[in-house]
Parts: structure tokens; C-alpha cells; sequence
């Protein structure tokens, strides 16, 4: 039945996050952009008490089910949550506290997702651990290179195999990796990295490796300066004869047979996972902007009159309600390709179609608060001319809302990337 | 619990109307729309369907609930057959769904079990005024209560099916608030002055209607003293229109997809260039957007909740996107989209009303 309310689970995760952003978020987050790159240590070590403990339960799943026990797969991930749906509204919360706060998060993060979606049980039991106990811990994922970014078949990094350690020999150099230093150096986290195990072979010699944190051979070259989301960590990663075991290979480690395409394919669905989360993380910095646009009209006495005719709105009504119905658009469209992920549908389109939305409006709602609010949007006294900042970030990572677009395109009209390029 | 999946019920209504607009009304779209007229037999076998009796509860001789969210189910099915016909078909509905809502108890039982007979109850109702400055909630028609009579004068467009209605409910100003009143065929003062020649919704007639000192009893107005609550009803109808807007332009998308994809220049088909491609893909993702927005807002209604502005943004939010996506379709199919041959072009007409109907359609 089509319905649209809320579990109290998520209801209250709501009313504990609205909390979380207003009281430790938001009375930060100039602070945090200004000083960019310094870690804000006290909602890092609060929320890592929520996020272990979160992945406690997961763990404990984990090693059940290697030990051979019955257990419900339903709906863990590597953020700690069961199930997606309450991980969206997490995502939106937080990041209408603060969407570069939010991306400080301690959590497995996107490498855990890939660690999810191609990752063995062992491989699993391996890694994941390490996220529900101990210090804080990060995990990044590095696909970017300086000279590749959504053309992930023009991947430089080597992955050659030694066979007489059995060791990995990564080689290469990675870029725009999220959170990379805390996951690579700063914490005893994990990266994982796309590397190509045959050059030749294209997309199909294409796997990822997980790579503890401080192994050798792995070092952080620098820190991106960006427009916005200035607190996480944007870095560069380079691989000099970065060895790491066997086993550390994610998925299938021969090369893909021609015909077979479902090792890279593999990969590929990891997106299908996070694009909604992105979407999701737009949709608050739009939902931030949106409400202080709201209230600060009402403190001139303007109030959104929807009922009123064609000739008695004024541009600002018509600009308000289009970035309303922008954002809600977005939003609900992030919702359908949420639910389907843990309704374990395939959702490919749904969640590209919710990240190129949201990517859309966010972009929209909050160029257009700067716009509606004069010298008070545009000026650093308050918060929207940073949500205009940050908010871009999602119609760019994550495949930019043109790659997405693509990946539409191709499944609305039947193609494959040959047939539409 | 957030849900995305139709109930068993509303899973056969949608494959039983999707059934209707794909075999009966899509043969007729073009040749209707060129004749300015209703094939014979259309709306007959559209009535079989039993979607008006099925939100009518027992006691009145329906078999069903009102519900918005099955509502726009059909509407926007329906609207992917052909826009016209539905809101002839949804007429009756005009008037049926206020009563049902606000009527009183006499109002009621005098008139519901009329939509549940077997046959077509032809009924309508009259809200847009020829104006760039018409406002529903603030009428130029006005309704003056005299002795215990109501007098209503003003004039109306846009009234489907006017000249062969039973009853047309004509919303009008009463001390500066929109009611509804009741008014019955070849009652003195309602003049049916004539059909209207727009630039989309050919096959459907809509009249001209205008009302010269109407006058009518007390019972007339819908749910007596107290009246109806007109913002709600406008939500409802918000709804629907943005429902078949989403039906609109889903049926011309899908057109200009099958189209780009079989029309070959430069040696492939245009659909594997970006330019197209892409086009499309947004058009896809503004559809299931703005369908989400109606399932929502339909959603709310039936939870009892004022979703009033809901209703207005995405009936807004709906007139661009299907502007948009039909004019998007007409471009992909280049000067061919501009031949009455491919009805992509009837598609745009209608698409560009759904900003100015009003009223017209409820469900």
C-alpha cells in the first residue's frame, strides 16, 4: 500500500538528530569551514559512540553467520544501520546540521559499502570489526585519479601480483578521496582503492583492494582546498610498491571473460547503494536553506501565499514555491530508490535519477536563497552562502548529475555504453 | 511505513483502466481530436469500469470509498490515454465527489445513488471565469441570498460538457467565500451560451456558461448553511489535474522515446546522442518525480490532513513538468513532432492547458 509515514524508529532518530545538528552542528559549522581541515574532535568522538555501537550489532551478526549460525542479512550496512530508509533520514538530518561535518563522520562509509556489495564473509569479518570498537575510524574509497574520473577505464593503478608472497603490489596515484587522510593515516581505518590488474583488458581488469591504514607505500600527498565542505578531507593518495595481502582483493580476481560483464558490474552497484545517500545529504543542505529562507521573508512580513491567483504572486512566492517543489521532488524521488534498495529491487535508474535531482536542486534551492536574500545570503555572517558551496558538492561526486544522467539514459532507452556514449 | 506498492485492489483498477485507455481510447485520439467529438460508445464503455460508483460508499448504491490516492491511480492512467475523453469521462465526479464530501444529508441520498446507476450520469461543474484575473477563492460570480433564495450572477468558461449535464455545480462568491451551488438543466438563468474553441482538448465540449439572475432554492447550496470547504475540494482537484498531467506527458514521452530510438540520422538512431538521450532521461525523472508529489499529496488527503499547499505546489510543479515533456517530445521528433500525423503535437496543446484548467477534473 503506497504510504508515506514513519516508523517511530525513524521518528525518533529524527527528533535525537535534530538535536545532534542544531546543538553540536550548526553552532560550529562556520568555524569548521573557516578553519578548514581541522577535525572537529568532539562530535567525532560523540557520534563514533553512536556509530560503534550501531556496528556492534552488525559485527555480532557477522561472526554468527561465520561460525555457520542462521542469521537475519536483512538490512545491515556499513554505516551501522539496519536498513537504508533510516540511513537516509540520518544523512538528511546531519547534513542539514552540516553537510562537511557530516562527511567527519566516524564509519566505514563508502568503502564499507564496497566491502557490502562484493566483499566475501570472511572479508567482511575482516575488515568491519574494526569499526565498532576502539579509537574513532574512517574508511574512504579511491576511484578518482588526476587524469580519470568518471571514465573509470582510463584507471592507471596497478595492481600486480607477486607470486612469491603472495602479496599485491599497488601502483598509482589517486585523487579527490574522501576523508583519505583520517582513512589512510590519521586512523586505523581502511581505503579501498580501484586498480587495474591488466591494463589491456580495459573495464574488465578493473578490482578493488582494501588497504589498511599506514601500510607502507602509502602516503598522503596532499589536501584539497575546495569550495566547499572545507572540513572533510579531500586528499591525494600515492601508491609506491604498496604490498598487501592476497586476500585483500575484493570479488572475482581473474580477468573478465568478454562476455561476462558482472565482475565490474559488481562494482558498479556499489553506486547504487550511495547515490541515494549523496541525494539524500543534498536534500538537507536544500532543506536548511530552504527554512531560513522561509523565516527570514516571514521577519519582513512576507509569507508564501499558495492560494493566491497568477497576477497577485510575486517573483519571490513564484521563486519560493518552484524551490519547495524542487527540493520535495527530489526528496521523494531519493525515498522510492531508498526503499527499493532495501526492498532489494534492482534501482540502477531510480537512484540515478534521485542523485541527478538532488543535485539539481540542491544547486537551485540554495544559488536561489543567496539570490531571494540579498547581502544577508551572500554575506559569511550567516550560513546560506556556505550551503550554496557545499550543496554543489552533490551534483559532482558520485558521478556528476551528467554521468548519472547518462547511466538514465542507457537504461530508459535499452543501450549499452557502445551504443550511447 | 514508508511503501511504494499499490494494493491488490488498486493493482487490478490500474490494469483494467490502463486495458480501457490502451484499446479503446488510444485508436480514436487523433481522429477525435480532428472531429471535435466524442467517439459514440467511448465514455459508455469507460462507465463500465465503475470508477465514479466505486468511490461512493454502499448506503448511497456504490460499492467503495472516496480515496484520492486511487484516484489519481485512474486519473493518470486515463490521461495516458487520452486527456479529453477522461475528463469526460470524470465528469459526473465534478459533482458527486463535493456532495459526498459536504452535502447534506438530503443532498446526499437525493443524488448519490445517481451515479451509481448503470448508465452514464452526465453532470458537471462551473468554476473558471473569463478573466486574467480569476481567482477561485475570491469570484466574480456572486451568489446573494434573497428571502430564502439564492440569486447568482456571473459568467463561466471552461464547463465540460455544460449542454448535456443534469446538474452543473456552480461555484460562486457568498460574502467574500467560494460555495457551491446546485443547479439543475433548463433551470431559468443558466445559459448555456456556447461551445468553446481552445487550442487543446478538441474532442471534449466545454461551454461558455453564463448565469443571469439564477435563481435557486436554499437546498442548492452544497451542505446547506454551513457550505463546503472549497479549499479542501480545490486540493482534490489540484491533484487530479496534476495526476493526469503526469498521464499527459508519460504517453508523450514514451512516444518520443520509441520514435528517437528507430529515427536514424548520421548513421544511427538520434537516441544515441547525448542531446536526445539526455533529454529523455530527464523527462523520465521528471514524470516519476512528479508522480511521487501526487502520491503524496493524495496520501495526505486521505490521512484527513490539510494538504492544501502540497496540492498547490505540485499542481504547479505538474503544468511545467508536462509543458516541458511534451514540448520536449515535439522537439525530438523535429518538424515531424509539428505534423498533426503524430499526435505528439495535440499532446503539447493539451500539455499547455493544465496551467490554466482549473477545476476541472476532481477526484
Amino acid at each position: 500500500m503506497i504510504d508515506f509515514s514513519l516508523p517511530d524508529n525513524i521518528k525518533e532518530q529524527n527528533q535525537r538528530l535534530f538535536m545532534v545538528a542544531s546543538h553540536f552542528m550548526r553552532p560550529i559549522a562556520r568555524e569548521m569551514d573557516d578553519k578548514e581541515h581541522t577535525k572537529p574532535w568532539d562530535f567525532i568522538n560523540m557520534t563514533w559512540q553512536v556509530t560503534s555501537s550501531q556496528m556492534k550489532r552488525r559485527v555480532k551478526r557477522l561472526e554468527k553467520e561465520l561460525a555457520g549460525e542462521e542469521v537475519d542479512k536483512s538490512g545491515g550496512n556499513s554505516f551501522g544501520t539496519r536498513g537504508y530508509m533510516p540511513l537516509i533520514y540520518m544523512i538528511e538530518m546531519l547534513s542539514w546540521g552540516d553537510a562537511g561535518i557530516y562527511l567527519c563522520l566516524p564509519t566505514a562509509a563508502l568503502a564499507g559499502s564496497a566491502i557490502d556489495a562484493v566483499g566475501t564473509l570472511e572479508q567482511k569479518n575482516r575488515f568491519l570489526p574494526r569499526f565498532s570498537k576502539g579509537k574513532p575510524k574512517w574508511g574512504a574509497m579511491a576511484i578518482t585519479e588526476p587524469h580519470a574520473g568518471s571514465d573509470t577505464s582510463a584507471i592507471r593503478t596497478t595492481a600486480t601480483l607477486d607470486h612469491e608472497t603472495n602479496e599485491w603490489i599497488l601502483n598509482g596515484e589517486k585523487s579527490f578521496v574522501t576523508s583519505g587522510l583520517m582513512a589512510a593515516k590519521d586512523s586505523d581505518g581502511i581505503l579501498v582503492v580501484w586498480a587495474t590488474i591488466d591494463a589491456s583488458a580495459g573495464r574488465r581488469g578493473i578490482k578493488s583492494f582494501v588497504i589498511e591504514a599506514n601500510t607502507p607505500g602509502m602516503e598522503v600527498l596532499k589536501l584539497e582546498k575546495k569550495h566547499g565542505i572545507r572540513v572533510s578531507d579531500t586528499a591525494t593518495i600515492k601508491l609506491e610498491n604498496c604490498r598487501i595481502p592476497y586476500e585483500n582483493i575484493l570479488g572475482n580476481p581473474e580477468v573478465q571473460d568478454k562476455k561476462e560483464k558482472k565482475g565490474f558490474q559488481g562494482a558498479m552497484r556499489t553506486f547504487d547503494a550511495s547515490r541515494p545517500l549523496v541525494a539524500a545529504s543534498a536534500i538537507g543542505i536544500g532543506r536548511a536553506a530552504l527554512e531560513f529562507t522561509k523565516e527570514a521573508l516571514e521577519k519582513e512580513g512576507i509569507t508564501i501565499r499558495y492560494n493566491a491567483p497568477k497576477h497577485v504572486l510575486t517573483s519571490i512566492e513564484r521563486d519560493f514555491m518552484d524551490m519547495e517543489a524542487n527540493l520535495k521532488a527530489a526528496w521523494l524521488l531519493t525515498l522510492k530508490a531508498t526503499w527499493m534498495m532495501d526492498q532489494r529491487l534492482p534501482n540502477t535508474i531510480e537512484s540515478s535519477m534521485a542523485k541527478v535531482k538532488a543535485g539539481k536542486a540542491v544547486t537551485l534551492v540554495t544559488q536561489k536563497a543567496v539570490e531571494l536574500l540579498g547581502p544577508l545570503g551572500y554575506s559569511c555572517d550567516d550560513l546560506i552562502e556556505k550551503w550554496m558551496r557545499d550543496g554543489k558538492i552533490n551534483d559532482l561526486y558520485e558521478g556528476t548529475g551528467q554521468i548519472n544522467t547518462l547511466v538514465v539514459a542507457r537504461r530508459i532507452l535499452g543501450y549499452d555504453r557502445n551504443q550511447l556514449k | 511505513m514508508i511503501s511504494f506498492d499499490f494494493t491488490e485492489e488498486q493493482q487490478m483498477l490500474v490494469d483494467s483502466v490502463r486495458r480501457y485507455a490502451e484499446r479503446e481510447m488510444r485508436k480514436s485520439i487523433h481522429d477525435m481530436d480532428e472531429a471535435r467529438q466524442l467517439p459514440d460508445g467511448l465514455i459508455d464503455k469507460g462507465w463500465e469500469l465503475g470508477l465514479i460508483p466505486s468511490s461512493i460508499p454502499e448506503e448511497y448504491d456504490g460499492f467503495g470509498e472516496h480515496s484520492a490516492i486511487t484516484g489519481v491511480l485512474y486519473a493518470e492512467e486515463l490521461a495516458w490515454g487520452d486527456v479529453s475523453a477522461t475528463l469526460a469521462l470524470l465528469a459526473p465526479n465534478l459533482v458527486s465527489i463535493p456532495v459526498l464530501e459536504y452535502g447534506t444529508a438530503e443532498q446526499k441520498e437525493s443524488l448519490l445513488p445517481k451515479f451509481c446507476d448503470d448508465e452514464f450520469f452526465c453532470a458537471t461543474s462551473a468554476l473558471v471565469e473569463p478573466s486574467i484575473t480569476f481567482d477561485p477563492y475570491n469570484l466574480k460570480t456572486k451568489a446573494i441570498n434573497e428571502d430564502g433564495h439564492y440569486i447568482l450572477n456571473g459568467n463561466k468558461v471552461y464547463v465540460p460538457l455544460a449542454d448535456t449535464a443534469n446538474y452543473v455545480l456552480v461555484y460562486a462568491n457568498e460574502d467574500g467565500k467560494t460555495q457551491g451551488f446546485l443547479v439543475e438543466k433548463d433551470t431559468t438563468g443558466l445559459q448555456i451560451v456556447a461551445r468553446e474553441h481552445n487550442m487543446g482538448l478538441g474532442a471534449l465540449p466545454t461551454y461558455k456558461v453564463n448565469l443571469e439572475n439564477c435563481k435557486l432554492p436554499a437546498t442548492a447550496k452544497i451542505g446547506g448553511e454551513e457550505g463546503l470547504n472549497f479549499e479542501r475540494l480545490h486540493a482534490y482537484s489540484n491533484v487530479a489535474l496534476a495526476a493526469m498531467a503526469v498521464g499527459q506527458a508519460k504517453a508523450s514521452y514514451e512516444y518520443a522515446v520509441e520514435y528517437a530510438k528507430d529515427r536514424q540520422a548520421f548513421g544511427e538512431a538520434i537516441a544515441q546522442r547525448q542531446s536526445i538521450a539526455f533529454m529523455l532521461a530527464d523527462m523520465a525523472t521528471e514524470i516519476d518525480g512528479t508522480r511521487l508529489m501526487v502520491w503524496e499529496t493524495a496520501w495526505k488527503l486521505d490521512q484527513g490532513e490539510n494538504a492544501s499547499q502540497e496540492a498547490t505546489l505540485v499542481r504547479r510543479y505538474a503544468s511545467d513538468m508536462v509543458l516541458t515533456v511534451t514540448d520536449g517530445s515535439v522537439q525530438t521528433l523535429g518538424g515531424h513532432g509539428y505534423i498533426r500525423d503524430h499526435p505528439v503535437e495535440m499532446w503539447l496543446r493539451n500539455g499547455r492547458g493544465f496551467a490554466i484548467f482549473d477545476g476541472i477534473a476532481i477526484v
